[in-house]
């Protein structure tokens, strides 16, 4: 559950039918069951103007339940990076009307966010439902570099080394959260690491 | 002092007829100063001295925004009103000393939108004055659909055109020329957004089709101005400052208030902003609510009133005033 205390942490809802003609899902992982449960609600018919892009992950889970669902287009993709450029051609080519739902864990929402923000939606518009692992993506204040699916604190900056405190502070525009260095004074000193998004 | 309501000291250096039912007033400074900046949207509140009578009306300044020697509304006379429009058009003339309000917008821009897409009917073209000047300057996306019920009537009309040729569309009732809506509506790119400012049935068909096409809520912005309605005379007690007071048939609650002396809060005096609400503490009789500030169950419950808009029929009303 986020945290309330900082303002700038991410709050997520319930996946929920929104009225329009289009509906465009993408989801990793969990988030397919996120949208699962929603269908439970939908209207009829509703899916017939439904896109889904979904990134299964390693196990490949979940996949027969989203085709079941009929949407009118399935689109599979092995990570976000290589969604990437089809989503922000399916953005810039939309119509007001098209509704987003973003599903599964921090990362993938926030990045989607991200792209789907510059396109010109609002992020109140957007319906987010978390699900599955806690892991983040986190920026290191000091080198700037992105370590994704961090899941221990403190973490290691994968680009610089520095072993950097995850903090709360969430920056919508990278779609990261922040990581400061934690032993900036006295760097033997070695706090214990944690599993702390699993 | 009301909030938002500091007072700018005026004279009328200019009264210009548009056409049958619209005059444009021109406002400058007393002193000669410049007046404050404002934003495409924002609307200033007029004291009109009428007699013995103080009546307080919102209007849309519609000069540029980019120009602030001199502030410009226009006012549609509306003959079965309750007046404020008629002493505008029939006793305010060049070298009135006058007193509005500082603008304030409560229909502004979201200049993050990709493109601005914009609905008036009639008199609500006037916001869309000041919100096209800001926009054409800045090099902003915008296109805007206006109706009218004749060509003579479409007031402004041919200075739009000239000044931004196809971004304005017109649209005539005596031709019966209708908005697309629904095509308009579909057919905007992701990151437009929507603005209405017309007649009450406009906007909430408006509202309405642009929900059931999915349009975000946060992406549509409509300003509808309700004019105090006249009404049967009643009588109020304002538990607060110990005072009995009668609402005349062509006065508003608000401004029967402030005639007896009370400062309330109030912003666009049109139901809309909810600076005034009150709470009322006992009632006997029913309430008339013409805002679109409380919700419905608000207005069920009896325990609020918008007195800038709202009446009450009955024997006896109490508010926390
Ligand atoms: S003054 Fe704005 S709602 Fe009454």
């Amino acid at each position: 559950m986020a945290a309330k205390t900082i303002i700038s942490r991410p709050i997520y809802g319930t996946l929920s039918p929104q009225p329009g003609k289009h509906h465009l899902f993408i989801a990793d992982a969990e988030g397919a069951l996120a949208i699962v449960d929603m269908a439970k609600m939908a209207p009829p018919g509703f899916f017939d103007g439904a896109e889904i892009v979904f990134i299964p992950g390693p196990d490949s889970k979940h996949i027969g339940a989203l085709e079941g669902l009929r949407p009118a287009q399935f689109h599979l993709a092995p990570s976000f990076a290589s969604l990437l450029p089809r989503l922000k051609q399916t953005l810039a080519n939309a119509h007001m009307g098209l509704r987003l739902y973003l599903a599964g864990t921090e990362g993938l929402i926030g990045q989607a966010m991200q792209v789907a923000l510059e396109a010109g939606i609002d992020h109140t518009s957007m319906q987010t439902e978390h699900r599955g692992s806690l892991a983040r993506r986190m920026q290191c204040v000091h080198c700037k570099g992105i370590t994704e699916n961090v899941t221990t604190q403190p973490a290691t900056c994968s680009h610089c080394g520095l072993l950097l405190l995850v903090r709360d502070h969430y920056s919508r525009r990278l779609a990261a959260f922040q990581g400061v260095c934690i032993n900036a004074e006295d760097r033997s000193e070695n706090p214990p690491m944690e599993e702390t998004f699993p | 002092m009301s909030t938002g309501t500091t007072k700018l000291d005026v004279v009328v250096s200019d009264v210009v007829p548009v056409n049958e039912l619209v005059t444009r007033f021109h406002f400058r400074r007393r002193d000669g100063q410049m007046l404050p900046t404002f934003s495409g949207g924002a609307h200033v509140v007029v004291e009109m001295r009428d007699g013995d009578r103080t009546r307080l009306n919102p209007y849309s300044l519609m000069g540029s925004p980019l120009d602030t020697r001199e502030y410009t509304i226009s006012v549609r006379r509306d003959d079965v009103g309750r007046g404020g429009s008629l002493f505008m058009h029939r006793s305010v003339k060049p070298g009135l000393e006058m007193v509005i309000s500082y603008p304030v917008n409560l229909f502004s821009l979201d200049l993050r939108a990709k493109k601005h897409l914009m609905l008036a009917g009639g008199i609500g073209i006037t916001p869309f004055m000041a919100q096209t000047a800001q926009l054409a300057g800045e090099g902003g996306n915008f296109e805007l659909h206006y109706t009218c019920r004749t060509a003579s009537l479409g007031t402004y009309a041919d200075v739009l055109r000239e000044r931004y040729d196809r971004r304005i569309r017109l649209y005539h009732d005596d031709r019966d020329e209708r908005i697309d809506l629904d095509r308009l509506l579909s057919t905007q790119p992701l990151g437009t957004h929507l603005y209405v400012c017309g007649p009450a049935g406009m906007i909430n068909w408006a509202r309405d089709r642009a929900a059931s096409l999915g349009w975000p809520s946060e992406a549509v912005h409509f300003e509808h101005f309700a004019a105090p309605q006249p009404g049967l005379p009643f009588d109020v007690t304002l538990a607060v400052s110990g005072k009995t007071i009668r609402v005349g048939e062509q006065q508003s609650l608000l401004e029967a208030i402030e005639a007896a002396g009370v400062d309330p809060p109030y912003l666009c005096r049109g139901g809309v902003c909810g600076q005034c609400e009150t709470n009322v503490i006992s009632y006997d009789g029913k309430f008339i609510h013409n805002d679109h500030w409380l919700s419905e169950e608000d207005h069920r419950s009896g325990c609020k009133i918008m007195p800038c808009v709202s009446r009450f029929e009955g024997r006896s009303l109490v508010l926390e005033r």
